[in-house]
C-alpha cells in the first residue's frame, strides 16, 4: 500500500528520514520493513489499529490532558509502524546516554556538597544556588551508593544520519516506560511475522532490572531483602497507570501517602496484618509534596517526616528529592561543560544549540530571531508555555519579546531542528511523520540502559510537537541486534 | 496486603452486586407496572422497589414526583445519589482502579469495560423497550466480574475481600427485600386463603431471581411460609441469608487464620451462621419475623464494621 512517491511531509522543510532516503530506497536497518509495509493493504492496517486501539481501551491505558475535565481519561493514539534502531546507532546512543547520566550524577553530588565545579568557575553560582530547582535541605548529604537521579528518561531527537542531540535530560520522574512496554506487547501479538523477520532487542526485562535498580541503592542499615513500594498521588493522576502497572511488574506494594506512617525511625505501610517496613521509596509525586512538615504543608500525598528519616538514611528515596536543578532548561546550556568537567570527556551526545536570554547578548539575538527561534520557558514542560518562531504570530512574537525583557532568565531558545521522521499510519496512507525518542535509564549498583525506548510521534501532517498533551501519539521502538 | 487495598477489594465487590440486585428490583418494578390491576390501572408500585433498594428515603428527600420516569432514572442514572446503578459501577470500577495491582487482567477488564459502556449511556436514549435489556446486561456483567474472580483470582486475602463484599451486600439485599413485604408473608395470609397475595410472593421470589428455582425445589404453588423459608433459611438457594452467612464465616476463617487477627469479625460472622443453621422458620416467626430482619441487617452491618477495625481499612 506504501506509494513512494506519496511519502513526504507535506510541507518543504527536508529533513532527515529514517526510513527512506531522497532516492526512496530503504536504509539498511528498515529494509525488511519497507518490503513489508510495501505488501500491506490499507484495509489490513486499518483492521490492525483498530485491534490495537481496542487493547488499549480496555487495559485502561488512559492519559488525563490537563484543562479538559470531560476528557479526563483520553487515549494516547498508538500507530503501529515501529520505529527501528540499528544496532551501531544503539551502541553509540547507549555510551552518549550512559556517559552524561553520570555526568549529572556527578553534577548532582558536587553542587549538594562543595560545589566544586562552580568553584572552578565553571558554571555562575547564581545558577545553582539562585535556581528555586535546587533543594538546600539536601546539602551535605550522602544518598546511598551516591546516586541522585536512579530513573531518567532521556529525550533525544535526530536531525541527520549522525545527528543526535539530547533535548532534556528527565531527572525527576520521568514518565512514559509502561507505553514502550505495553506498545511492545501490543506489537507482538498484531505481527508476530514481523518479530520473526528482525532480530529485535526485547525490553521486557524493565521490571525486573528496576526492582534489581532499587533494591541496590536500600539504606546501608537493611538487612536482608530490600522492601520496595511505588509512592502515587492516587487514581486521578494522569500517570496512574503506569504507577500501578510498574507495581504489578515489579511484584511490590503501590501505595499512596495515606498508606504510610514514620514511626520508630522507619517508613512503614499499613497492612491487614499491622504494618510492614518500607525499606526503599519509588516515588511518583513530585518534591513539594513529599512531606508536609518538610516542604509544602498543605500536601495530602505525602508523609509527614518522610524527608528527615530520608535525612537519617533510614529510607531511600528514589529519585532523591532536589534533583530537578540538573535538568533545568537554563543548566541544560551547560551539560556539556558539566560533562567535561567530571568526566574528563567530550560529551558523546551533543546539545542542541541553547541561547540563554538571561545573558544580554544571546537575549539580544534571540529577541532579533524571534521568527526562527523555539522560545521555551525554563520551568515549562509538556509543550505548554513555549513559542515556535515559524509558527507564531506577530502579536504571539510580540508578547513573547515583552515576556522575555521583563523576565530574561525565565526563557531559553532554540532554533528549529528539522526532526527526523519515520513511516507512521496516518488514516488514509502511509507517511512520514516527525519523532523524538525517550530511552530508560537506571542508576543503581550500575547503569542500565534498556535497549529501545518511548518513540513519540507528531501524528499531525507536518507538525513538530510530539507531546501527547498537544495531540502526539508512540510507537514502539525496535533496537536491532547484530 | 495494604489495609486500603483490602478496602478496596471488599467495595469493589460490594458496589458490584448492589448494582447487580439494583438491576433486579429495577426489573421487577418495570414487571409490575405494566401488569393491570383489575381496577382499570395498574399494580405500579414504585415506591415498595425503592424502599426495597434501600433509597426511598433518599428518593423522598426530594420532593420529586414518583412514577415510573423518575424511579428508573433515580435507580439507574442519578448522579447525584450516591447508590444509583451508574455511582455503584463507577464506585466499583475506580476501586478497583485503585488497587488495580490486586486484579487479575481479567477482572480489571469486566469492570473498566462495563464501566465505560455504562457511561457512554444517554439515558434519554433509553426508552421503555430498551430498560429491560439494558438492565439484564448490568446483569450479566457483574456475573463476568464475579466469574473472572472465581476463575482467575488467586486465593489468598484478597480474594476472601471479595467474597466478603460480595456475601454481606447480597445478604443485605436480600434482607431488605423481605423486610418491605414481611407482612404479606406471614401465615395469617395462608389462613385468609391469600389467593390476593399470589403476585407479591412472585414479586419476591423474582426480586432474587429465584422463581423458577422456587418451583424446582418445592415442586408445589407459591406459598408465603415456603418463599419465606426459601430466602431466609434454604442453604441451597444462592441468595438466602443462610447461604450468604455460610459463605461470610469461612471466608472470615480463612483470614484470621492468614493474618494471625481478624478475631472480632470472626466471633461476629461465626454466630451468626451457627445461629442460622440452628433456627427454624417456626421459631423465627414467634419471635417476630419483622424483629428477625432487623436483628439480621443490624448484624451484617456489624460484621462488616469489624472487619474494617479488624484489617485496618482506613
Amino acid at each position: 500500500m506504501l506509494k513512494t512517491q506519496a511519502y513526504n511531509t507535506g510541507n518543504d522543510t527536508v529533513c532527515f528520514d529514517e526510513m527512506l532516503r531522497a532516492d526512496f530506497s530503504a536504509r539498511e536497518c528498515y529494509r525488511t520493513l519497507f518490503e513489508w509495509l510495501q505488501r500491506q493493504s490499507p484495509s489490513g492496517i486499518r483492521a490492525k489499529q483498530a485491534e490495537a486501539d481496542a487493547i488499549f481501551r480496555r487495559l485502561g491505558i488512559t492519559f488525563a490532558v490537563y484543562g479538559a475535565a470531560e476528557a479526563n481519561e483520553r487515549l494516547i493514539p498508538f500507530d503501529l509502524i515501529p520505529r527501528v534502531i540499528s544496532a551501531a546507532e544503539w551502541r553509540f546512543l547507549e555510551r552518549g546516554i550512559e556517559q552524561r547520566v553520570r555526568a549529572l550524577n556527578a553534577f548532582l553530588h558536587d553542587i549538594y556538597h562543595r560545589q566544586e565545579i562552580v568553584r572552578a568557575g565553571r558554571i555562575p553560582s547564581e545558577l545553582v544556588n539562585g535556581n528555586s530547582a535546587f533543594l538546600p535541605q539536601m546539602m551535605g548529604f550522602d544518598p546511598p551508593r551516591g546516586v541522585y537521579s536512579h530513573i531518567i528518561g532521556t529525550d533525544i531527537v535526530r536531525t541527520e544520519e549522525d545527528g543526535f542531540f539530547v533535548l532534556e535530560d528527565n531527572l525527576r520522574t520521568p514518565s512514559g516506560v509502561s507505553y514502550m512496554l505495553e506498545n511492545r506487547e501490543t506489537m507482538m501479538h498484531l505481527f508476530p511475522e514481523l518479530f520473526a523477520a528482525h532480530r529485535v532487542a526485547p525490553v521486557e526485562r524493565y521490571p525486573e532490572l528496576l526492582r534489581q535498580t532499587l533494591q541496590s541503592v536500600a539504606p546501608s542499615g537493611c538487612d536482608g531483602e530490600p522492601a520496595v513500594a511505588v509512592l502515587t498521588p492516587g487514581i486521578y493522576n494522569s500517570a496512574y497507570f503506569e504507577h500501578a502497572f510498574l507495581a504489578d511488574q515489579m511484584g511490590v506494594e503501590l501505595v499512596q501517602g495515606s498508606d504510610l506512617v514514620v514511626e520508630d525511625g522507619a517508613l512503614w505501610m499499613r497492612t491487614i496484618r499491622g504494618r510492614a517496613r518500607v525499606d526503599v521509596l519509588y516515588r511518583r509525586i513530585d518534591d513539594a509534596f513529599i512531606d508536609p512538615l518538610n516542604f509544602r504543608p498543605d500536601s495530602m500525598l505525602g508523609v509527614p517526616g518522610l524527608f528527615d528519616l530520608y535525612r537519617a538514611g533510614r529510607v531511600t528515596l528514589v529519585n532523591a528529592p532536589g534533583t530537578g536543578i540538573a535538568d533545568d532548561k537554563a543548566v541544560y546550556a551547560y551539560v556539556p561543560d558539566i560533562v567535561e568537567f567530571y568526566t574528563g570527556e567530550k560529551p558523546i551526545l551533543k546539545n542542541v544549540q541553547t541561547f540563554r536570554c538571561s545573558i544580554a547578548e544571546e537575549r539580544g539575538h534571540v529577541l532579533e530571531h524571534l521568527e526562527e527561534l523555539v522560545v521555551k520557558e525554563v520551568h515549562g514542560s509538556g509543550g505548554y508555555g513555549m513559542l515556535i518562531g515559524p509558527r507564531s504570530t506577530r502579536q504571539q512574537r510580540a508578547d513573547f519579546a515583552e515576556r522575555i525583557r521583563a523576565n530574561p532568565g525565565n526563557y531559553i531558545a532554540q532554533p528549529t531542528l528539522a526532526l527526523s521522521t519515520c513511516p507512521a499510519f496516518a488514516g488514509s496512507g502511509i507517511g512520514p511523520r516527525h519523532v523524538d525518542l525517550r530511552p530508560f535509564v537506571l542508576v543503581g549498583d550500575r547503569v542500565r540502559v534498556v535497549p529501545g525506548g518511548l518513540t513519540r510521534v507528531a501524528l499531525k501532517k507536518g507538525s513538530l510537537v510530539v507531546n501527547s498533551s498537544q495531540g502526539g501519539g508512540t510507537k514502539d521502538t525496535w533496537v536491532l541486534e547484530d | 496486603m495494604l489495609g486500603r487495598t483490602a478496602s478496596s477489594l471488599f467495595w469493589m465487590a460490594r458496589y458490584m452486586e448492589r448494582a447487580e440486585n439494583l438491576a433486579r428490583l429495577a426489573q421487577v418494578g418495570h414487571r409490575v407496572s405494566i401488569i393491570p390491576d383489575g381496577m382499570g390501572g395498574y399494580r405500579e408500585d414504585w415506591k415498595a422497589t425503592l424502599a426495597s433498594a434501600g433509597c426511598l428515603p433518599a428518593f423522598e428527600a426530594r420532593g420529586a414526583k414518583l412514577d415510573a420516569a423518575t424511579a428508573q432514572n433515580f435507580l439507574l442514572f442519578d448522579r447525584a445519589h450516591a447508590s444509583s446503578i451508574r455511582n455503584c459501577l463507577e464506585n466499583a470500577r475506580n476501586n478497583g482502579r485503585a488497587v488495580r495491582t490486586a486484579l487479575t487482567r481479567e477482572m480489571w477488564e469486566a469492570l473498566n469495560s462495563t464501566w465505560i459502556e455504562f457511561a457512554a449511556i444517554d439515558p434519554a436514549e433509553v426508552g421503555p423497550g430498551r430498560m429491560v435489556e439494558l438492565l439484564d446486561w448490568v446483569r450479566q456483567r457483574s456475573g463476568q466480574l464475579r466469574g473472572a474472580m472465581l476463575g482467575s483470582l488467586l486465593r489468598d486475602e484478597g480474594f476472601h475481600f471479595c467474597q466478603l463484599g460480595t456475601f454481606i451486600e447480597r445478604g443485605d439485599n436480600t434482607a431488605r427485600i423481605l423486610d418491605v413485604k414481611y407482612n404479606v408473608l406471614l401465615p395469617v395470609n395462608e389462613a385468609l386463603g391469600g389467593e390476593r397475595n399470589q403476585h407479591q410472593w412472585d414479586t419476591i421470589l423474582r426480586s432474587v431471581s429465584a422463581v423458577g428455582a422456587y418451583r424446582y425445589f418445592y415442586r408445589d404453588r407459591l406459598r408465603p411460609r415456603q418463599v419465606a423459608e426459601f430466602l431466609i433459611l434454604r442453604p441451597e438457594m444462592p441468595r438466602s441469608l443462610r447461604f450468604c452467612c455460610d459463605f461470610i464465616a469461612p471466608s472470615l476463617g480463612a483470614l484470621a487464620e492468614m493474618t494471625g487477627g481478624g478475631a472480632a469479625s470472626l466471633a461476629l460472622g461465626s454466630a451468626l451462621a451457627a445461629e442460622l443453621r440452628g433456627t427454624d422458620l417456626d421459631t423465627i416467626l414467634r419471635h417476630g419475623l419483622r424483629e428477625f430482619l432487623q436483628e439480621f441487617l443490624g448484624r451484617n452491618a456489624a460484621i462488616s464494621g469489624a472487619l474494617a477495625t479488624d484489617y485496618h481499612f482506613d
